[in-house]
């Protein structure tokens, strides 16, 4: 959708779209990678600035976030070759892409830096598993833990099930509904070569496969995979040189949270999430609203999650999510089509890079499907969405991404199509 | 010196640093549930915070609290993550309304009191009663006894009060 005409660019407040992702990288998403997070990592960065047609020597800042599982910065800026001016690795998952992107155009805005690469590298299946097996999930317990981990109360999914749960018994919201998250991702992934999982999947196999933490059934939770992912942040007036289309960054909320993060059930309905607070800076900030979005990527580490996530940051009424996403919007050809590339139920675990990197290419006007390539290196979308087919949305201006932590923590970044 | 303590095969323990957590759970070895009450606003907070949540202030009297609720939410694990749960599958985990303060400060707020659904003694509890519980059914507090100075408190069903016809459960069993 066009963007209001009245928009002030000029805001220094916001620094709508002064700021670009100009280059995306991944590596193949796999299960056993048979490589370290480190060489993951370079890997993904080379693709990135490949991508926006720089050299890596170019890149002079370096964010990354992790949960102890990968390799800093520090490592990875010597094997591409970069001297860096800033760098930072933090810690955490599913809400950093978006807000490691607000740092980015803060240190550079600030005048520390010129070109930010920003990657999550990881082996979430064959070394850390994010569910928490293994060895991680024979930790010892001890001082705050002790008001969750003793009490087999410890993966994400076990973490957020109350949430789950209460949402169905407050608003009635059917696992039939829930399930179509499921069904409508994997559609996409279909037509992702890259992604892990390409079979398309019913209701009937999401309600069918066994319940893990009920009410999660194990279609309802996302793949773990091995994999890295990059972009690159810099300045919209250096990306007018760069090789593709800029995705121009609108607005952003990092890590915005409900009251009582310790223990968040403590406050408020608990199945409200994060983006109830969050909406009310990202929409100001990017100057517009759920209603101008052609694209969402919403964190699918589990399907509700999806769900909860478009109710609070108002793309349905709360507690019409179940409505919302069995109505055919979220299709590619619906409405507003969203986790084009099947996100983490079916392309690739991540911890939402993976989403981001989606919606610049679809603001390229250049998903990486199975259309046909022009003479100029473009794909002809064709339009078409059956399986195996196109995943091009039409026409995409304005993408909105709506990256989770948990119920209480999350980000989001609303991008646009550059000129 | 440290607490610690073997349950289910699993390693728990307290730090002498943690002196919120120390007296929280030195209360729950005695079967007796407290929690802080602030000395400033008055309201109880739980888990054990260094300070108040509502209001910030730090001081605050560990008090006594009945143990009595109804399950506000709940989730059942058939696949445990940890090692200590896999021979009880399935078991829950309940999320209680504490009748104290419901309500408070706000409409929305309650004391929601983590615990597993067990028996009258502390044992997680067996298929056939997880499937009796859902959301609305009473609850009343009991302990699993750990080591000295840590016993985990935990939920079993109040025989004694009035039970909803039905609670809530997910709809697919």
């Amino acid at each position: 959708m066009p963007l209001p005409a009245d928009t002030d660019v000029s805001t220094p407040k916001y620094l709508r779209d002064k700021y670009a992702i100009v280059g995306v990288g991944e590596t193949t998403y796999v299960r056993g990678s048979d490589k370290t997070t480190r060489a993951l990592g370079t890997w993904a960065l080379r693709n990135a600035a490949a991508d926006a047609g720089i050299k890596t020597s170019e890149i002079d800042g370096m964010l990354s976030y992790s949960g102890n599982d990968s390799t800093s910065a520090t490592f990875m800026a010597g094997d591409i070759g970069a001297r860096l001016n800033f760098y930072m690795d933090c810690i955490g998952g599913g809400s950093s892409t978006e807000a490691l992107t607000g740092i980015a155009i803060g240190v550079m805005e600030a005048g520390l830096c010129n070109c930010v690469a920003i990657f999550r590298a990881m082996n979430g299946f064959s070394q850390v598993r994010i569910g928490g097996t293994g060895a991680r999930s024979a930790m010892p317990v001890g001082g705050d833990m002790l008001h969750n981990r003793a009490y087999g109360w410890q993966s994400a999914g076990q973490m957020f099930a109350p949430t789950f749960m209460r949402h169905m018994y407050d608003y009635g919201t059917k696992p039939e509904q829930v399930a179509m998250v499921k069904v409508v991702h994997s559609e996409h992934a279909s037509n992702n070569p890259k992604a892990y999982y390409k079979k398309r999947y019913t209701v009937d196999d999401v309600l069918s496969s066994r319940i893990i933490c009920k009410p999660l059934h194990l279609l309802d939770c996302c793949v773990e995979t091995d994999n890295a992912t990059a972009i690159i942040v810099t300045r919209a007036d250096r990306a007018k040189d760069m090789k593709h289309t800029p995705a121009l960054i609108r607005g952003i909320v990092g890590r915005c949270s409900k009251p009582r993060m310790d223990m968040h059930y403590q406050a408020g309905p608990i199945d409200r999430v994060a983006g109830y607070y969050a909406k009310d800076i990202l929409w100001p900030n990017a100057g517009v609203g759920p209603e101008d979005i052609d694209a969402v990527g919403a964190y699918d580490a589990f399907t509700f999650t999806s769900m909860l996530q478009l109710e609070d940051y108002g793309f349905c009424k709360k507690g019409e999510g179940g409505e919302y996403v069995s109505s055919g919007i979220t299709r590619l050809g619906g409405r507003r089509p969203q986790n084009t590339s099947g996100g983490h139920l079916c392309e690739g675990y991540t911890h939402g890079m993976n989403m981001v990197i989606e919606n610049v290419r679809q603001l390229r006007h250049d998903a990486d499907d199975s259309c046909p390539i022009g003479p100029d290196g473009k794909r002809r979308h064709t339009y078409d969405y059956s399986e195996g087919g196109c995943r091009q949305v039409k026409n995409v201006e304005v993408t909105a991404n709506l990256g989770w932590a948990n119920p209480l923590t999350g980000s989001a970044m609303v991008m646009r199509r550059g000129g | 010196m440290s607490i610690q303590g073997n349950y289910l095969g699993m390693s728990l323990s307290i730090d002498d640093l943690d002196g919120e957590n120390v007296a929280y759970f030195a209360h729950c070895a005695r079967h007796d549930f407290h929690l802080q009450k602030c000395d400033d606003c008055g309201l109880l907070r739980y888990p054990p915070t260094t300070g108040c949540p509502w209001c910030s202030s730090p001081r605050a009297t560990w008090t006594a609290v009945e143990g009595k609720g109804e399950v506000h939410s709940y989730e059942e694990v058939h696949h445990a993550i940890q090692p200590a749960f896999k021979a009880h599958t399935p078991y829950m985990v309940l999320l209680v309304d504490l009748d104290t303060q419901k309500g408070q400060p706000s409409e929305h707020e309650a004391l929601r009191v983590v615990g597993n659904l067990t028996t009258p003694d502390g044992a997680l509890a067996p298929r056939d009663a997880v499937r009796q519980v859902g959301i609305g059914t009473r609850v009343r507090m009991t302990f699993s006894d750990v080591t000295e100075g840590l016993s985990l408190p935990q939920w079993t069903v109040d025989t004694d009060a009035k039970q909803p016809e039905k609670p809530w459960r997910y709809p697919q069993e």
